[in-house]
């Protein structure tokens, strides 16, 4: 074991760093595979219905081989690329779409003091490469050359540009409350207990925050870039295969991202929820596995994780989609007056040490 | 907006009325049938595939008086016919398409000596072209493998008559 460990240190940096990334990037792809199958199971359940039991995996568990047969599927299938497509972006697109889903989980604290890049201005970072992943979206419609494709792109487009805005502004309320733009930092400041972490003083936000979260992964009930009800599929209309596959890969991955980010700007990241109510020397903590679990840990951002991709799930099961201009108002006459006024009602209670602000 | 209508809208009651529906949806008995291992039940007049029937001497109930063919709505029924060795009436042709029929069940209701008949049998498929084309000895074999099951049916349906 110390070998081993000492074998492990002796590696050099970019090592240590591929690795990580590698295992990350493993792990992501596999969730996004279980996701849309529970995506599919929950969906069911709540429309009284069972969701797919049929392929099983060694006669175990009827329905976890579902994703799997699903990605050999659009592996085996042809990728069309239409004659008056512009093919370089066309291929670039799903790709594009792809990598900030990916990229933007080297900032996101996984574990105490862990992140696979401590970045002082990780938050700039991510606002970043959340927007880039649009863009996938819009050269994806207009590289097909077809007008529902053109018209899901254009959505998509002023969709982002208008729940952007809000998130931003939703932001700016938790950098008023930790003072650093540190993704680390963010989740060590809500140390406390579970109305230490952000959603109880900045609750308003951290409704906006997931709204626009939901609106900007083009999730149910804001999902008009696809809507197969008037523009067939909408930006992914002309792909198939694997190039679809990726498309739909980098919305699931998004989907897994705005819910960690939410339960890191929110919910205390891989802060314990008991940490306020036990006292760190309590003797529940020297119990061998039940200590390991009260304490904050990894486990505790993985289940806030998977609470809100639960919510976006509900989500879908629950509304009928909005229409378009009834997106655009909400965006621009509820969403972003609602962070105004609350960063307004902040700036009082840091002037007045209320809160998180009293000490 | 009035003032309550704008403090439901930001309270988001309605949303959370219909998130809380579906909560608990979630835990409401599922009323999927499993298909292949669990069945719905099945009316005596259900009507699947065609069977031409005997009758227990063995001689064919069908007199080819093409009522069947003439009150079939899709047209699905050809029949031709001829005199037998013993002189009487028996069709030569009896085919049914079952890719034009519709199932409506007339011909069973317009024939005279209940020689058409509709079984139960909804689990069928066809591999290669022109097997959609029900023959005259396709339907007396299906009548003759079913029987039982379609006496059954006429005796259980009988008293609604």
């Amino acid at each position: 074991m110390d070998a081993l460990l000492s074998f492990w240190n002796s590696l050099p940096d970019f090592v240590h760093s591929t690795l990580f990334i590698l295992a990350l990037t493993i792990v992501l792809i596999v969730s996004v595979a279980l996701l849309t199958l529970w995506e599919r199971k929950l969906i069911g359940w709540m429309q009284v219905r069972r969701g797919p039991n049929r392929v099983a995996i060694f006669g175990l568990l009827p329905g976890i081989g579902q994703p799997f047969a699903d990605v050999i599927k659009l592996l085996i299938k042809e990728v069309v690329i239409p004659a008056k497509a512009n093919k370089v972006l066309f291929r670039i697109a799903p790709a594009i779409a792809l990598i900030p889903a990916f990229a933007t989980w080297a900032v996101i604290p996984i574990a105490p003091g862990f992140a696979i890049a401590q970045v002082d201005a990780g938050l700039l970072y991510v606002l970043s490469l959340t927007s880039v992943g649009v863009y996938g979206v819009i050269l994806a419609g207009w590289a097909s050359n077809s007008k529902y494709a053109f018209l899901g792109a254009m959505r998509s487009a002023a969709q982002i540009v208008a729940y952007e805005i809000a998130m931003g502004f939703a932001l700016v309320g938790v950098l008023m409350v930790s003072g650093s733009l540190n993704l680390g930092t963010i989740v060590e400041q809500q140390r406390g207990a579970l109305f230490a972490w952000n959603w109880f003083w900045l609750f308003p936000l951290f409704v906006v925050y997931f709204i626009s979260g939901v609106a900007e992964t083009n999730r149910a009930p804001f999902d008009v870039a696809e809507g197969e009800s008037e523009i067939v599929a909408g930006f992914h209309v002309e792909y198939s295969g694997i190039a679809f596959a990726l498309f739909f890969l980098a919305e699931y991955a998004n989907m897994i991202l705005v819910a960690a980010l939410t339960s890191v700007f929110f919910l205390g990241g891989w802060l314990s929820p008991l940490e306020g109510y036990l006292a760190a020397d309590n003797a529940l903590f020297q119990v061998p596995l039940l200590g390991l679990f009260l304490n904050s840990g990894l486990h505790w951002l993985l289940a806030k994780t998977f609470f809100f991709l639960c919510v976006f799930l509900w989500l879908r099961a629950t509304f009928p989609r909005y229409r378009y201009d009834q997106i655009m108002r909400l965006g621009w006459k509820v969403l972003i007056p609602v962070t105004i006024v609350w960063i307004a009602v902040e700036g009082l209670m840091v002037y007045f040490k209320i809160g998180p602000w009293s000490v | 907006m009035s003032r309550a209508s704008i403090i439901k809208t930001f309270l988001l009651s309605e949303l959370l009325k219909g998130m809380w529906l579906t909560l608990r949806t979630l835990f409401r008995p599922k009323i999927t049938i499993n298909y292949p291992e669990e069945k719905t039940p099945q009316s005596a007049r259900f009507r699947g595939l065609h069977a031409l029937r005997r009758y227990p001497n063995g001689e064919e109930r069908c007199i080819a008086c093409k009522l069947c063919e003439a009150v079939c709505p899709a047209l699905a029924i050809t029949i031709e016919s001829d005199a037998s060795d013993d002189g009487t009436r028996r069709t030569t042709r009896y085919d049914i398409d079952l890719f034009k029929c519709i199932y409506c069940g007339f011909c069973e209701e317009a024939c005279p000596v209940d020689a058409i008949v509709e079984t139960r049998i909804h689990e069928y498929h066809m591999e290669h072209r022109g097997e959609n084309i029900m023959t005259k000895d396709k339907l007396l074999a299906v009548g003759e493998r079913y029987e039982a099951m379609i006496n059954a049916d006429k005796a259980a349906d009988a008293r609604y008559r």
